[in-house]
């Protein structure tokens, strides 16, 4: 855990938790990472569903979809459900 | 002196509980019925089907899903309170932990009753004895006054913020529960005032900011985590940090409400009685106390220096009070009404032992199981039990160090 | 009706950083649970694979009041949660309308030790939905057979060996059990279709009493299947009619699109081993020596297959295969 150690004195009581999950970044666990082609993708937003790991956002802002790779664990779900066959798994640290 | 006017009723045990639960304003009452707690649970459904209790009366499947139940409804935000007894505080074991762990303010009446097997319905201490080490609060009663009395306490002692600890009222089953007692109650106002409503201490929630302790949609806590090695430690010893500032809290409750009602129960923690020369004593928990007392005035009438000292507290253990009322005791026995099996002694023996071990002077002290299984315990045999430690306090001699009182040999 | 935008522009209830398994089905199912709220909820989970991955002290996954207790117990959670809501409700200390309450489990803590709990607050008639995410096993502890876990699966209780092939027993019928409870409703669904589940837990959460989804959610550990497969398989299993989908509300079934689908053209159903050949803990029925499971699978299929249309009341003649 990169988590510094708390005293007993320093935590609340009943165990509640005080750090979001967010803060524990699972993207290193991955062998393949989702690599999109823009051209090919309608977003449909399909992958952002199928998604375990909620690791594929909706942008209202830039209306696109983002991967975020801190938190993408290279299962190939989005890859293997996209209909366009518009992403592809890579070798992390390949291509 | 009381402050405020009470009325006599001829309850027993389980209906003074019932209507202490009732008077302070219970949200939620999950509940399972098992002799000899079944009155508690009937009456206060009466309660509820008349309408005089706004309460949700949740007749659970099992006594684990009632204090489940409990659990998640004090975790709400809710005050709850249920009660069992024996198989079926077992049954509730695994979450008489969890309910300690997650910190939550339940209050409990056990009506105390044997473990099976074989089966007993009747009187014995092994249920709540098994839950020692679970980080309740446990509070003995000697009689259903006490018990009325401890179960609204009971409500002030779980719920104040610097404790978050659950709070087990033990009542002697059938001795108690079921034998009807003239209980001064107190008028349904003034324990609503008693009990208030209650406080959130604050958590810090994962954003940061201090949040009242419950689970509420728009400050959203975890509640129950996965703790790994690295911190398991902690949250227990956390519980051990709590349970220190009971004696303080325990006394202050107990204090403020013998002003409102005139009743004390020694000085909340132990209850001694003719200990202040004595030079022999008993040590126990419940109604048997109050059939000592009986033994100790026949024996003071023949010159006897007996005296008795009843635990009320027996969660926190209070060793230092325990050790000041016993100082000048010559000779002690401790009253087991269960049993360690194998353990060379009663569990009340271990922990005055471990307590009087420190002490300046030791007295000689041995051990008495009796009563398991709702054994009545007479007179004559309590008055055996003064007589050999008499005999221990002057010859110094030990002939046996743990026996069964009251069994066919 | 909601559109996948707004469901993509919603906030995640259940974040990033949980320590599922890559291509974790249940925390898939969780995802869509959670896009399905309607206002505030309380969500309280059982002991199991999602709630270890999502709770691991200090950090939390959830962003909406969570408590977990024990494994047997997630239906008693519930049941004291809404006891406290009404209870607070009635005494004006709640400060909210109405909180929906949500109870989570996994096949382990629903089929078996669960059931208990389970039967007693539906019996009881508590306003809450009972979400079974079932991925076959109990899969946190090591990938243990479960009640649920269905015949001829290979796992670490119920090992293919030389002599037995896999589980035994049949896969206990869950949500059958929870129809006969007469509870205000009952569906199945499964993480192949994101908007029947939405659908579904919105529904569950509309009923006013207890409402029980029983969800399949495939596991790529204990099933030994593709990480990327996983929403794959979950389709499979309702394409094959291995896991239909189906409603019952207030006594009526009705089959969902999807299998409908299917009954209404009963050469799209395929056939079991397509479904089992995707997955590992079935490897060892397709040798010679355990081969006739499949087809003790495929009458097993085909049986409550033409049992569900019956009471779907579906006359579409679909005969037992020989």
């Amino acid at each position: 855990m990169n988590v510094q150690q708390k005293s007993w004195k320093e935590i609340a009581p009943a165990g509640v938790c005080w750090k979001p999950a967010a803060d524990y970044q699972t993207g290193d666990w991955r062998t393949f990472r989702p690599v999109r082609d823009p051209k090919k993708c309608t977003k449909c937003l399909l992958c952002h569903m199928v998604c375990p790991d909620a690791a594929i956002k909706w942008s209202k802002e830039t209306q696109d979809l983002e991967f975020d790779y801190d938190y993408c664990k290279g299962c190939g779900i989005c890859a293997n459900e996209c209909a366009l066959k518009a992403i592809k798994m890579v070798v992390e640290g390949g291509e | 002196m009381a402050k405020v006017d009470q009325t006599v009723l001829p309850l027993n045990g389980d209906e003074a509980v019932a209507l202490a639960a009732k008077q302070s304003d219970v949200d939620v009452v999950a509940a399972y019925p098992i002799t000899p707690q079944t009155i508690i649970v009937e009456k206060f459904s009466e309660y509820v089907a008349n309408g005089e209790v706004d309460t949700e009366f949740v007749c659970t499947e099992s006594e684990h899903s009632a204090l489940t139940a409990c659990l998640t409804a004090a975790l709400t935000g809710a005050r709850a309170f249920t009660a069992t007894a024996s198989a079926g505080l077992a049954l509730m074991h695994e979450i008489v932990y969890v309910t300690a762990g997650c910190r939550a303010p339940v209050v409990m009446a056990v009506t105390n009753r044997a473990l099976s097997a074989p089966i007993n319905i009747h009187c014995d201490h092994s249920d709540a004895m098994a839950e020692r080490d679970s980080g309740w609060i446990q509070i003995w009663a000697e009689n259903s006054q006490e018990t009325y009395d401890s179960v609204i306490q009971a409500f002030r002692i779980a719920e104040h913020p610097d404790l978050l600890t659950p709070v087990m009222v033990n009542l002697d089953g059938f001795f108690l529960s079921h034998t009807l007692e003239r209980v001064q109650v107190l008028p349904d106002e003034e324990v609503r005032k008693f009990v208030g409503t209650r406080q959130f201490p604050l958590v810090t929630d994962t954003e940061g900011n201090a949040v009242p302790f419950k689970l509420d949609p728009t400050r959203p806590l975890t509640v129950g985590p996965l703790d790994m090695p690295d911190y398991y430690f902690e949250h227990k010893r956390q519980q051990e940090d709590a349970m220190s500032q009971a004696p303080k809290i325990i006394r202050e409750v107990h204090d403020e409400y013998a002003e409102l009602t005139g009743r004390r129960y020694g000085n909340s923690f132990v209850d001694g009685y003719r200990l202040e020369d004595a030079k022999i004593a008993t040590v126990c928990l419940g109604s048997v106390a109050g059939t000592t007392k009986t033994v100790v005035d026949e024996l003071r009438t023949q010159g006897i220096k007996a005296g008795i000292l009843r635990i009320r507290a027996f969660r926190p253990m209070p060793t230092e009070d325990i050790q000041k009322a016993l100082v000048d005791i010559k000779a002690l026995a401790v009253m087991d009404r269960s049993n360690s099996v194998g353990g060379n002694g009663g569990p009340l023996f271990h922990e005055i032992r471990h307590t009087l071990y420190d002490a300046e002077t030791r007295p000689y002290m041995v051990n008495y199981i009796y009563g398991l299984g709702g054994r009545d315990m007479p007179p004559k045999i309590i008055q055996n039990i003064y007589k050999e430690l008499n005999e221990i306090s002057k010859t110094g001699q030990v002939k046996r160090l743990v026996q069964f009182a009251g069994v066919r040999e | 009706m909601v559109t996948i935008k707004e469901l993509a522009e919603k906030p995640e209830l259940f974040t990033s950083g949980h320590r599922a398994c890559a291509g974790c089905g249940p925390a898939i199912a969780l995802r869509y649970i959670m896009k399905a709220l309607r206002g505030p909820t309380i969500v309280t989970e059982a002991t199991g694979c999602m709630e270890v991955v999502s709770t691991i002290y200090p950090y939390t996954a959830w962003k909406v009041p969570w408590v977990h207790t024990a494994f047997e117990n997630a239906a008693a959670n519930a049941s004291g949660i809404e006891a406290a809501l009404k209870a607070m409700q009635r005494k004006n200390r709640l400060g909210y309308e109405h909180v929906d309450v949500i109870a989570l489990a996994g096949d382990g803590g629903t089929y078996d030790i669960g059931i208990q709990a389970l039967s007693g607050a539906a019996e009881r008639g508590h306003d809450f939905l009972y979400v079974l995410y079932d991925n076959e096993g109990y899969m946190n502890t090591g990938i243990q057979r479960s009640g649920g876990t269905p015949h001829g699966a290979s796992t670490t209780t119920s090992p293919a060996g030389s002599v037995i092939p896999g589980k035994v027993q049949y896969k206990k019928p869950i949500a059958e059990i929870m129809v006969a409870h007469e509870i205000p409703y009952v569906g199945t669904a499964s993480i192949g279709y994101w908007l029947d589940v939405i659908a579904k837990v919105q529904k569950g959460l509309d009923a006013k009493g207890p409402a029980f989804l029983h969800l399949f959610a495939p596991c790529p550990r204990g099933w030994r299947s593709e990480t990327s497969k996983t929403v794959e398989i979950a389709r499979l299993a309702v394409e094959t009619c291995i896991f239909p989908l189906w409603e019952v509300v207030d006594g009526e079934y009705a089959l969902s699109p999807q299998s409908k689908a299917i009954a209404l053209r009963p050469e799209k159903k395929k056939p079991v081993a397509e479904y089992l050949k995707t997955q590992r803990r079935f490897a060892h029925l397709f040798t010679p020596r355990f081969e006739y499971v499949v087809k003790e699978i495929q009458d097993d299929v085909d049986k409550h297959w033409n049992q569900l249309l019956q009471k779907c009341n579906i006359t579409v003649s679909v005969p037992l295969k020989n």
